[in-house]
Formats: structure tokens, C-alpha cells, sequence
């Protein structure tokens, strides 16, 4: 702090070009916060016909969708989307056990070698359309979400669309370290998905398995 | 095995590596006979693509024999084939529409990612060329493991020796679409910056598909003679002034189609690229279009523009405002090879195209290095190298001395 007052005394330029940095680096943060309340005013006045999962709401729970288009007719995607197809394209998902009524037990990998354990109540089904699931109490994370298959333009297949909020555990920066893991439930969720539109269309999953002069990597195991 | 890799920018080392594997049902494994260096190759090796990683094994224009097959597959052992550069599943809605270079399978979910922020969309899929095209393996190699083998490779018949065919896989197709992509009409006035390997097989094409004149724009004496002898007029643009060549050739309206058959590196000693060398020495950028420049203020108003030149992301100077005055169609992507492999054959047994003469020189695998730095350093003399797995390491056959123009 000495240090800090003794240059800026000398140096008078020094205190100035502070003040105005902080000051532009205020001002930044003041327009950030007004953009993000002025986009929340407008979607609740506006009532766009964007997807509700893509507009700039605040919200506790980090909610996100993705939406894909798959090459295969709706009622096959819808009938394929079982748990016990679940991990042929879900590579986190180590296992799903029912427990009950609509309720499964989820086992998945976390951040740094851990694992996750879910407990989710399927509470909707709408044949051939969508399925919507909400967690119980004992699950460790509170999330919910929906598959949703819709009929694409004619001959482009089925748009299929997975939405899920979840409370991230160690709220907004956990989000962030999770996904510089690549263990973030958005990163595996959107993997995953892509994983399923290639067994659908394709018959396999993708993987790009081959040498390479690497010496930790085989020529039977993915990289990236 | 032993494989050619990308080791950093201007590092090429061949090295052992393990075989590859059948690793999906619909796969095959490929015993490479010949595989060529391409220009795009020159990218990776100037280091500027990004998402290479040291150890890549790189390559993608190869052909040879099927020597392992997966369930799925409906390839046979022993059967001779060239396989497309793109990775294309067949089945997705692009490769459905035979936009084969935009297939949405072939990126794996884990490299995909990264492609998706770079370009809005992810890539599509390429052997040996950098993980945002999947990171896959190359064909520069002994082996080469082929996804999708039920829908890329081309078999080949016996009597077909491999340089009249090895180009299906890339240069041929790239040549071939680029002239598509210039929607020629009948008399047409056609010009195409660059007469390396795509720019000799554009300016073919071009005359195929019905132009009436065909100006070719390089430097290279060698590369000049070529494009002359493949029946275009030639500019040395070191020489004259190529858009006052252009206009005066064409009563002062300009070609009606111009085709970038160059890409990220222009040459030339011109102020815009001068300005691009100094940026992308110090990554700081990666294009330097130069050529693309000349071409959308060479083209005639209301012309078409064709771009199979390599780009890699964002470009600055772009003359943006002389592009839409002008009224000019643009036409550009990676190869939908798949989808010109079959006329494409045909042709070749027709003899409608010259696919040696470009041909300068065989080497072994063994010998990649020096090649890779032939290949950039001596582009008169080398303007197009087949590298031959198995060959004893020096065992280079030049083809005969080349003529210049």
C-alpha cells in the first residue's frame, strides 16, 4: 500500500491511469449487470418464441437444452431412448438400477475420479413424445429435465431435444472447474447426446481410435 | 508400423508406431500402396492449423489394399481401393443431401467441441488432419484404419495402375468441385489463382465442363508450363499486373468466374501480404489471402467466385464491400468427394483426364522429411510427391526434368 501511494505520488500519471482502469472496469460491470436485468425484463415481456432454455435468465439452478436433429423417424428414437440402451451412448453414466415405481437409482462420474450418485423419479410420459423426470430428496444432486422428440421438416427425421436444471454443488465456480474436467453434467449431456444420433444413424459410436506416435496413448482408445 | 508424424511447425519425423485396429463394426484396415503429399499438408506443416497435436500421424490421400475388414463392412480382403480424405457416414442428414464434407458423425463427440466455437458448427471429419477434424490417424503410413469403410473407398479395377486413380481422393474431386462451384457456362472466360495440384486438376475441369478460356495466375515457371500444357493461358504474376492481364484479355469486364485454388499462404511480395506474413509469424494470425483479395477484384460484376483454397479461420483486409457491390456469387467448402468418385472413375478410364503429368517425384515413406521440406522449400521442382511404403529410405525416382514455361 506504501509502495502503492509513494509511486502514485511521484507519478502522478500512475494514479490516473489506475483510477481510470478501475473505472472502466466498473463501468463494464455496471453495463454487464443492466444488460443481463434489461434481457430478463424482456423475456418476461416479449414472449419470444425462442426455446426457454436459450434465453438470459437468471436463475439458482444452471439449466441448459440442447437440441439435435437425428436422422431416424420419431417413434424409433422415442423407443430406443431405454435405460438399458442407456450405456451404449452415455459414457459417464457407469449404472442405472431401478428402485421402485419410476424411480432409478444413477451412478456417474464426477470431477476428479469421483462419483455421483442420482436418485430420479420419472414423473411424465407422453408416448412417442417426451419424457420428464424430477429428482427425490436422497439424490445428490437436484436436478430435473425432459427428452423431447419432435417431428423435423419432412425426410430430415426428429429434432431431439434434452433439457436439464440442476443445482450445481458448489454453485457457479464448481460449474466452471467440473467443466474444465470435462465432467460437467451440460458437457456430458451434450456428448452423450451426440453419442445417441450416431448409434441411431450411424449403428456406432464415433471414435477416432487410431495410432498416433504418442506413447500414453493405443490405438484402440479415443483422444482427444 | 511405420508412419510419417507431425511432430511441431516444420517437424516431420517418421516414426514406429502401433498397428492400427478394427475398432468398429462398419471399419476397415487399409495396406497403404501409395499416398501423396498435398498442399494442405504444407498448412499443417507451417503450423498454421490449429489443434495439432505432436505425434499426429498425418496424411489423407492414400490408397492401397483392404487387409482386415469388420462385421459391417461390405469391403472384401484384397480388394484395391482409393479412400475419400472425408470421413462420412452416410447416413446423417448431409451425407443424405451428399454434402459429405459437412457429415455430422464423423467428428467424434470429444473433439467436435472445440471446432463448434471455432466455426459455429462443428467440422466435419478428415483423416490426418488435425483434431478438429476428429483426430484421426493419417495415411502416411504403412496401415490405416478407414470408419465408415461401407461407404467411402472407391474399388479400383486391375487394370488401372495407382497414379492414374490415387488423386480420387483428394485433388481430383477438389478440382473437379471447384469448377462445379464456378457455375460455368459455355464460352466463359474462367481464371485460377494457383497451378499447384487442385489448380491443374480445376483448370481440366474447367475445360471439361464447358469454358472457353481458362487463365491460370502462379509464379513457379514449372507449375506455368503445366497449366499451358493442360491448355490454359498463363499469367506470371510476377510479371505483369494480374488484374490489368485480366481486364485487357477480357474487354475491361473481367473473368466470369474466379477460382482460389491457393488458400491461407499467398505468395507475393504485395503490401496486404507483407502485413499478413509479419501477423502470422507471430501467431497472430492465420490467413493470408492475398489471392482471395485479387480474385473478388478481378471478377467481372455479377461473376461467381470459387474458393477450394484452404482457410482456417478469421481473415482481415477483406475487401467485403467489393464483394457485394460487385454482386458476386460465392461458392466454397471442403470436397464432397463421395459424391464424384463415380464419374469421376469414369472419366479417368475415359482418358479425359492427365493425372501424371503434375507427378515429380516417388520416394519411400522413409524418406517424408526431406520430402515434406522439398515440398515447401522447392515448389518448382516439386509440384507433386508420392510417397511409396516399404521402398528402402533414399530410394527416390525423380520423374523427368520438368519443363518451364
Amino acid at each position: 500500500m506504501s509502495y502503492f501511494s509513494r509511486t502514485a505520488l511521484e507519478k502522478p500519471e500512475y494514479l490516473i491511469g489506475s483510477v481510470a482502469g478501475l473505472a472502466a472496469i466498473g463501468a463494464g460491470l455496471l453495463f454487464w449487470r443492466r444488460q443481463r436485468r434489461v434481457a430478463g425484463e424482456r423475456a418476461a415481456t416479449i414472449n419470444g418464441d425462442a426455446p426457454h432454455w436459450t434465453l438470459k435468465r437468471k436463475s439458482d439452478r444452471a439449466l441448459f437444452g440442447k437440441s439435435l436433429l437425428i436422422n431416424r423417424p420419431r417413434e424409433e428414437l422415442f423407443e430406443a431412448w431405454q435405460v438399458e440402451r442407456f450405456p451404449d451412448f452415455m459414457e459417464n453414466v457407469v449404472a442405472v438400477e431401478p428402485v421402485g415405481d419410476d424411480v432409478s437409482r444413477w451412478t456417474v462420474k464426477g470431477p476428479a475420479g469421483r462419483e455421483v450418485h442420482l436418485v430420479n423419479r420419472v414423473t411424465k410420459i407422453v408416448p412417442g413424445e417426451s419424457i420428464y423426470w424430477q429428482s427425490e430428496e436422497e439424490s445428490e444432486i437436484a436436478n430435473s429435465g425432459e427428452v423431447r422428440f419432435t417431428d423435423a421438416p419432412a425426410g430430415r427425421g426428429t429434432y431431439v431435444s434434452l433439457i436439464l436444471a440442476y443445482a450445481p454443488p458448489a454453485g457457479a465456480l464448481g460449474r466452471l472447474g467440473a467443466k474444465l474436467l470435462q465432467r460437467e453434467p451440460e458437457v456430458q449431456a451434450r456428448r452423450d447426446l451426440h453419442r445417441f444420433k450416431q448409434l441411431m444413424e450411424t449403428g456406432e459410436v464415433t471414435s477416432n481410435a487410431s495410432p498416433s506416435a504418442r506413447p500414453s496413448e493405443t490405438a484402440t482408445q479415443p483422444h482427444i | 508400423m511405420r508412419a510419417v508424424t507431425w511432430q511441431g511447425r516444420h517437424k516431420i519425423s517418421v516414426e514406429t508406431v502401433p498397428d492400427p485396429e478394427i475398432v468398429n463394426p462398419r471399419d476397415a484396415i487399409l495396406k497403404v500402396s501409395s499416398t501423396a503429399i498435398c498442399g494442405s499438408d504444407l498448412h499443417l506443416y507451417d503450423g498454421y492449423i490449429p489443434g495439432m497435436r505432436a505425434g499426429d500421424v498425418v496424411g489423407h490421400e492414400f490408397m492401397g489394399e483392404i487387409v482386415e475388414v469388420g462385421p459391417s463392412s461390405t469391403l472384401k480382403k484384397g480388394q484395391r481401393v482409393v479412400v475419400p480424405f472425408t470421413i462420412s457416414c452416410g447416413q446423417c442428414f448431409f451425407c443424405e443431401k451428399q454434402q459429405y464434407s459437412a457429415c455430422d458423425n464423423g467428428n467424434p463427440s470429444e473433439t467436435r467441441d472445440a471446432s463448434e466455437v471455432l466455426m459455429g458448427h462443428a467440422m466435419g471429419a478428415a483423416f490426418g488432419y488435425a483434431h478438429l477434424t476428429g483426430g484421426y490417424a493419417g495415411g502416411q503410413a504403412d496401415y490405416v484404419r478407414i470408419p465408415y469403410s461401407d461407404v467411402g473407398p472407391v474399388v479400383i479395377p486391375d487394370d488401372l495402375a495407382d497414379e492414374d486413380v490415387l488423386f480420387l481422393s483428394d485433388i481430383l474431386p477438389t478440382g473437379w468441385q471447384a469448377a462445379i462451384n464456378a457455375d460455368i457456362e459455355p464460352g466463359d472466360t474462367v481464371a485460377v489463382w494457383g497451378c499447384g495440384p487442385v489448380g491443374l486438376f480445376t483448370i481440366q475441369s474447367a475445360l471439361l465442363l464447358g469454358a472457353g478460356r481458362v487463365v491460370a495466375i502462379d509464379h513457379f515457371p514449372a507449375r506455368l508450363a503445366l497449366a499451358r500444357q493442360l491448355g490454359a493461358e498463363i499469367l506470371d504474376y510476377r510479371e505483369v499486373n494480374v488484374r490489368e492481364a485480366l481486364d485487357e484479355m477480357t474487354g475491361g469486364i473481367g473473368p466470369d468466374a474466379c477460382i482460389d485454388c491457393v488458400g491461407m499462404e499467398s505468395h507475393g511480395f504485395t503490401p496486404d501480404n507483407i502485413l499478413d506474413q509479419v501477423k502470422a509469424q507471430f501467431y497472430a494470425a492465420t490467413e493470408r489471402p492475398h489471392a482471395l483479395r485479387q480474385a473478388i477484384l478481378a471478377c467481372r460484376k455479377g461473376g461467381r467466385l470459387s474458393i477450394p483454397g484452404v482457410y482456417g479461420g478469421f481473415a482481415d483486409k477483406f475487401p467485403l464491400g467489393q464483394l457485394m457491390e460487385k454482386g458476386l456469387t460465392v461458392k466454397s467448402g471442403q470436397t464432397h468427394v463421395q459424391r464424384y468418385t463415380g464419374e469421376l472413375l469414369e472419366m479417368i478410364r475415359e482418358g479425359k483426364f492427365d493425372t501424371t503429368s503434375l507427378i515429380s517425384h516417388y520416394a519411400p515413406l522413409e524418406d517424408a522429411a526431406e520430402m515434406y521440406r522439398h515440398w515447401h522449400g522447392d515448389q518448382d521442382s516439386y509440384t507433386k510427391i508420392i510417397l511409396k511404403p516399404g521402398l528402402e529410405k533414399g530410394a527416390v525416382k525423380t520423374m523427368k526434368e520438368m519443363e518451364h514455361a
